[in-house]
């Protein structure tokens, strides 16, 4: 539906505001009012524990959230990966079963089995042809029912040494964050400097288009699934060190499916396809987490977060839509 | 159901298919269990499918306007938990209130439609944001337990019925059914109903055609709010009051719409395939149900089964539509270059 605008990028370089650099600024200013509001209570907000904090949060979140970036940027999306972190998270923990040797098979197996997932799902939209959002809703619900069949509660058990990965620090930054921005840092490489990469924006731009000019669009799509379903896998992988076993409902229980795609859009991904990127993303998930942390230190009630965070969701995407306006009619 | 008006029934493009799996199921449902053997048994699925075949009707009228409504969900559960706290058990209190939940259910239509069509938000963040505001909202005022209680008379329309010479005990919520479906055909046959499809299909086409699409897409959003809310005092007298009550049911009425053939993205597909999709859903559970296949199952079973109906159907409409898509792309690409471009999605 929207003009691959992807294509044009690059042709215009003087400074504007961006939904890119807008989600910084929102960052900003939220950083500045919660610290004013969060000092006035006696508290600090932005002292080293409350940045570990809001780091922390966005561990597993920004995770996702980058995956959910890669398929919304190709005009698609996936509704399974709250169930798909659960059940990653179940598999690594059951693998290693408490012993050390078998760390590697179990964050291996994890990772293949996500990717297996994204392939199923890359392959329903594509060869199948189903929308995006009844395939992988039906595949979240044949996970969910993996999963109500034969878990109850948490299973399995991660060794001692695998819970470096979610406790340690690397200097004062979290393991954790390190691993989520390589993945988003990875991300952002495959789709600004890779050929794979533009392919991608050119298919959520107009899919037609794309395939009229060569390239192989189903392929494209099923690489995003693919991508997107082993960023759920680590996602679950850093859950289950971080637990210290699996969890089959620690996904969906965050709302990751529906909080991933706020976060893609809220950092101003188009949820038509073809224009956004990581970075916005990665603000988009500090901003969310910034939110919790201010409203946790203010001692609000949990549920006012959720009001919150419906009214900044949709306060921000207005405010995109609104300068896309501007900037066509212009 | 299909209120034919000439000899041979007029049938929507895609709804045969929903019919014909729908006919299968009810046929294994007779051989499957003994109480569908008499009218009883199916006017018993029909009961405890009319929450949510109203609810695809509503959801009906904003995808094939081209839109999203995540909403309905939380909106059920927030209707029923206000019903309860409200009424509190009171006998006299209903009769204002269920007025006051229609009205409710009307006005979160109008804020999901204003926000889509004047902010220009899509309609699948405004409706998620109006799912986490409406969510938070139940939960901020209940404190996490919802309070108070239905009254008898409330309860009736879930649960109440009367008994008919032939057809036995007729439920209330059958009727309603009804009503609504007829309601909605009889919509979506009146020139509103068509232009409303049409706005889903190319919505600049009817704005320069003259249609209003704003009042239009506003209208579907009020529509299903307004359906979500009946559907919320069926399954309050129903299943009675929990914060749980429409956990993922929009999910469930998006499911079913799309099962009856409706595009999503909009553009085509009839209400009553739609309700027939809702009802086929229904119908797989309780066949699922009498078949022994454990309620964990259920779940895997319904997704193997949407992807499996949604793929048929795509695969074969993909041969039909292929170039019509095409060509639609191509306008609606030439049409962002127009200078006062007031809805984008």
């Amino acid at each position: 539906m929207e003009v691959a605008r992807g294509a044009a990028r690059g042709g215009v370089r003087r400074f504007s505001l961006t939904p890119t650099v807008t989600v910084y600024l929102a960052l900003a200013v939220l950083l500045i009012v919660g610290s004013v509001l969060v000092g006035i209570q006696g508290g600090v907000l932005l002292d080293q524990g409350g940045i570990l904090n809001i780091l922390t949060r966005s561990t597993v979140l920004g995770l996702v959230a980058v995956g959910q970036t890669i398929v919304i940027i190709n005009g698609s999306l996936d509704l399974s990966v709250a169930y798909l972190v659960g059940l990653c998270s179940l598999i690594a923990a059951e693998t290693m079963a408490g012993s050390d040797g078998m760390m590697v098979p179990g964050v291996l197996l994890a990772l293949g089995v996500a990717a297996l997932v994204g392939l199923v799902n890359g392959l329903v939209v594509t060869v199948l042809k189903v929308n995006a959002f009844i395939a992988t809703l039906g595949v979240a619900l044949i996970l969910r029912g993996y999963l109500e069949e034969n878990y109850t509660g948490p299973a399995g058990d991660v060794p001692r040494a695998f819970q470096h990965l979610g406790f340690d620090r690397f200097g004062p930054i979290p393991v954790g964050v390190l691993l989520m921005l390589a993945v988003a840092g990875a991300a952002w490489w495959y789709l600004r400097r890779t050929r794979g990469g533009y392919h991608m924006y050119a298919v959520g731009g107009d899919i037609d288009v794309a395939r009229l000019s060569g390239v192989r669009t189903g392929r494209t799509i099923v690489t995003a699934h693919v991508l997107c379903a082993v960023a759920a896998g680590l996602a679950g992988v850093f859950l289950a060190s971080r637990l210290g076993s699996g969890a089959p409902y620690v996904g969906t229980d965050a709302g990751y499916d529906l909080e991933s795609i706020a976060a893609v859009v809220l950092g101003g991904t188009a949820l038509a396809g073809g224009r956004g990127g990581v970075v916005g993303t990665i603000g988009g998930v500090l901003i969310l987490a910034t939110l919790d942390t201010v409203f946790d230190d203010l001692a609000v009630d949990p549920f006012f977060k959720d009001v919150v965070r419906g009214i900044v969701l949709i306060v921000a995407v207005a405010l995109y839509a609104r300068r896309q306006l501007s900037r066509r009619s212009g | 159901m299909n209120a034919p008006t000439t000899w041979r029934p007029r049938l929507a493009d895609g709804t045969a298919p929903v019919l014909a799996v729908l006919a299968v199921l009810l046929v294994a449902l007779a051989f499957a269990g003994p109480a569908y053997s008499e009218p009883t048994g199916y006017l018993a699925l029909l009961k405890r499918a009319a929450p949510l075949v109203i609810l695809a009707i509503g959801q009906y009228f904003v995808i094939v306007s081209g839109g999203f409504d995540l909403s309905v969900g939380s909106l059920v559960t927030a209707e029923v938990v206000i019903a309860a706290r409200l009424i509190d058990g009171q006998e006299s209190a209903t009769i204002w209130v269920i007025p006051l939940l229609l009205g409710f259910g009307v006005l979160v239509g109008l804020v999901n439609g204003l926000i889509t069509t004047k902010l220009m938000v899509p309609s699948f963040i405004v409706t998620l944001g109006m799912l986490l505001v409406l969510d938070g909202a139940v939960f901020l005022w209940t404190g996490g337990a919802p309070r108070g209680a239905l009254s008898p008379s409330f309860r009736v329309f879930g649960r109440g019925g009367i008994d008919l010479p032939v057809l036995g005990h007729l439920p209330w919520s059958v009727v309603i059914l009804l009503v609504v479906l007829v309601a909605a055909a009889y919509f979506m046959r009146s020139g509103t109903g068509r232009t409303l499809v049409a706005v889903g299909d190319n919505q600049d086409a009817v704005r320069l055609a003259g249609g209003r699409v704003v009042r239009l897409k506003v209208l579907a959003f009020v529509l299903s709010g307004l359906l979500a809310a009946l559907a919320a005092i069926l399954l309050g007298g129903f299943a009675g009051v929990s914060a749980q009550v429409g956990e993922g049911l929009e999910f469930r009425a998006i499911t079913a719409v799309v099962l009856g053939g409706v595009l999503l993205g909009g553009g085509r597909g009839s209400v009553v395939a739609a309700a027939a999709g809702a009802l086929t859903l229904e119908a797989l559970f309780s066949l699922l149900n009498l078949l022994g296949v454990s309620g964990a199952l259920e779940s895997a079973v319904q997704g193997v089964i949407i992807i499996a109906a949604v793929a048929y159907a795509s695969l074969g409409a993909n041969l039909r539509l292929g170039f019509r898509s095409r060509t639609a792309t191509a306008e609606s690409t030439s049409s962002t270059t127009s200078p006062p471009h007031k809805e984008i999605r």
